[in-house]
């Protein structure tokens, strides 16, 4: 048991699970030599070799593109897209090919991949090096989106995405890299996917956050706690898609209240599927609307004013109290 | 300071065999034994009869949309010919007559341009990925491919088709340049047909060649004749071992030209000359090969009839292939069936039902009310 932090979790579950199994590659952008520009596949290449990590030419539908050839043909690569905000180069490759291949095939191909990418801000990062848009993979049928919230959930996530058998994409909340250290099993630890977590009991409403926005719906609840007396449950998805309806449903089911949190914009957004979930699945214990605390609908364009733009525990603090009066 | 010009020391050679009036230059010409020409050209009739059969198909609405390769059965087949059954076929979705010689059965091909998605597997042990509709984004797969035979040590040569239109597109570059930084046993073949739907070759690209493009990623570049199969034999050959030799990519230029219209939902007569066309016509790989094979006494009797028959099997087995089952569209999105794709498969299963049984579609009765819950007018009436 180590403690370690996400990024240090991220590396230990790469190295360990490609130890266990040659077919896994990693590719991306300095993601060899260099160990990744935020250090993810540090001293992989050391140890497995410049054909198992890869360096890649400077070009994201290539690097997307040749895993899905790799993977076809049985590999396993785990390919990193350098930033998020970046991916819409190779966006027609996930969509059009890694998400379809076993649809289109009818099961003779499936595309065995993880796209690692970081999101989010926070850090105080250049234009599209701050974007949450995980929104539009949800979208796509074939996928699973998973975003860790810790480094121990990281480390089990990833080990749990390299061996699903279909394509994930994989996104890591870039204020979550360096911000806490958690202990870390030594050996081998997964979580299931697709599998949310009742991260704090509660009885009077239900947040539901995911990645970067557990720690905001933490902070908020533990605020309601003591000032209001208010008992927040907080579930973390891991997975947003597909999404364990039932949890969140259940969970509201009990509290009658639910207030979403997320980094990407409002509109069209994962919260928007989570409310649709709880109408259909709660609506008659619903004692409130449901309210979404979330960035506004407008273009990330620098990192001067993300403070506003990102939800903070003030605003879910706000929030959960209208409802809570409603 | 200097300004100096640097040779880049490159060249495009064009490779032709058998010209338009049946001459042979035995100096350039493949060694083939006269009944692997015999079956090369058998495949290139089929091509050409199962290509004529899909038109009258589409225009009587048995099957939907798809790409005629009228005038490019030398280009394809020359090509593919030099493959291995262990080797790997990337095709575009122009490529009929090379996928039907490489074990896709005519039917399911019937079946794919019908809409049926089950048209699109392969064989389990057949090394063919399904057809691609997005333009030039299949060839990165085909490196990738390449890239994951070298690293198990596999013998094995990925060949990766597509058009001139493709090579405007950003992933062909991407393909070419992984291609050649990762030096893997990929052979490109791009038939340049000279029409990218409507968008003729000239504003497609100021390229001389398109073979040209492959000198700015390091790898050899060839234009070929590609309505003679020799010359696209003897290219695609010296590729393929090539590439099984451990020296890398290639990217073959297929001249040719597409007789026919894009897919059947466009009329060239719209944006090309009549006079073109006949221009090309006089140039047909197929005549131009059977000229050959009659002249060297090994163009056999009535292939014509037998190759119809064929077709015509095929088809009676394409149209005997009963309704899809809506419900096994959600089988294959994941390995395992999610629970929300579970609920949505119920519904559909059930609104299935209730359509074949009217009956079953009366709603259930309100359930008692429960806390917040309003009656609404429609339940109370």
């Amino acid at each position: 048991m180590a403690k370690l932090n996400m990024v240090k979790a991220l590396n230990l579950a790469l190295l360990q699970e490609m130890e266990r199994d040659e077919d896994i590659v990693v590719i991306g952008e300095d993601v060899g030599v260099d160990g990744g520009v935020f250090r993810v596949t540090e001293d992989l290449h050391r140890k497995f070799g410049s054909k198992r990590v890869i360096d890649s030419p400077l070009a994201e539908a290539g690097i997307i593109g040749a895993s899905v050839g790799m993977a076809l043909y049985g590999l396993k690569p785990v390919c990193e897209i350098q930033f998020s905000g970046f991916a819409f180069q190779c966006f027609h490759q996930i969509e059009n090919h890694a998400a379809r291949y076993r649809l289109r095939s009818q099961g003779r191909f499936h595309c065995q991949m993880v796209i690692r990418m970081p999101y989010g801000g926070g850090v105080r990062a250049l234009e599209h090096h701050t974007e949450s848009e995980e929104q539009f993979y949800a979208h796509i049928p074939g996928l699973t989106i998973v975003v860790p919230s810790g480094p121990r959930n990281a480390r089990a996530l990833l080990v749990s995405a390299i061996r699903d058998p279909d394509p994930v994409v994989f996104f890591e909340a870039k204020a979550l890299y360096h911000a806490a250290k958690e202990d870390v099993p030594d050996e081998i630890e997964a979580l299931p996917l697709r599998q949310a977590q009742i991260v704090r009991e509660g009885t009077d409403l239900t947040l539901v956050a995911y990645g970067a926005m557990v720690r905001v719906a933490r902070e908020a609840a533990d605020v309601l706690a003591g000032e209001d007396g208010a008992q927040c449950e907080v579930i973390d998805l891991l997975t947003i898609s597909p999404l364990d309806r039932q949890t969140v449903v259940a969970s509201v089911q009990k509290t009658g209240r639910a207030v979403i949190v997320h980094e990407a914009p409002r509109s069209f957004g994962p919260g928007a599927e989570i409310a649709a979930s709880i109408v259909e699945g709660a609506f008659l214990s619903l004692e409130a609307p449901i309210r979404r605390v979330t960035a506004w609908d407008v273009s990330f364009v620098g990192f001067a004013r993300e403070r506003t733009h990102i939800p903070d525990a003030g605003r879910v603090v706000a929030a959960v109290r209208e409802t809570l009066a409603y | 300071m200097p300004r100096k010009t640097l040779e880049p020391r490159f060249s495009v050679e064009f490779l032709s065999v058998l010209d338009a009036d049946g001459n042979l230059d035995t100096t350039l010409e493949p060694d083939i034994a006269p009944e692997r020409l015999q079956e090369l050209y058998r495949a290139m009739l089929l091509g050409r009869r199962l290509d004529e059969r899909m038109v009258r198909l589409q225009r009587q609405g048995r099957i939907g949309t798809f790409a005629p390769i009228k005038g490019q059965e030398a280009s394809q087949m020359g090509s593919v010919f030099a493959l291995r059954p262990t080797d790997w076929m990337v095709p575009s979705f122009r490529e009929t007559a090379a996928m039907v010689w490489r074990g896709w059965p005519i039917e399911k091909l019937l079946l794919f341009f019908s809409g049926y998605v089950e048209g699109g597997q392969p064989a389990p042990d057949q090394h063919d990925l399904p057809v691609t509709i997005p333009v030039a984004t299949q060839l990165p797969h085909a490196v990738g491919l390449a890239y994951a035979a070298q690293y198990r040590g596999d013998d094995v040569v990925v060949m990766a088709f597509f058009g001139d239109g493709a090579t405007s597109e950003g992933d062909f570059h991407e393909a070419l340049n992984f291609a050649g930084v990762w030096h893997v046993p990929v052979v490109f073949v791009c038939q340049n047909n000279q029409w990218a739907i409507s968008v003729p070759l000239k504003k497609q690209t100021h390229s001389r060649t398109l073979a040209q493009k492959a000198l700015a990623y390091g790898l050899p570049g060839i234009q070929v004749d590609g309505n003679d199969v020799l010359a696209v034999y003897a290219a695609s050959r010296e590729a393929v071992a090539r590439a099984r030799g451990g020296d890398g990519p290639t990217l073959i230029e297929c001249v040719t030209y597409r007789l026919a219209m894009h897919t059947t939902a466009d009329d060239p007569t719209k944006y090309r000359s009549e006079e073109e066309v006949r221009e090309w016509e006089r140039k047909d790989p197929l005549t131009r090969f059977a000229e050959h094979l009659k002249k060297r006494n090994l163009l056999p009797e009535g292939l014509e009839a037998e190759v119809d028959a064929e077709i015509t099997a095929a088809v009676q087995r394409f149209e005997a292939v009963g309704p899809a089952d809506p419900l096994s569209v959600f089988g294959h999105v994941y390995a395992e069936l999610p629970a929300h794709l579970a609920a949505q498969r119920d519904d559909l299963a059930a609104w299935l039902q209730a359509a074949r049984d009217p009956g079953q579609a009366e709603p259930e009765p309100p359930s008692p009310p429960m806390r917040g819950q309003r009656r609404t007018t429609r339940w109370q009436s």
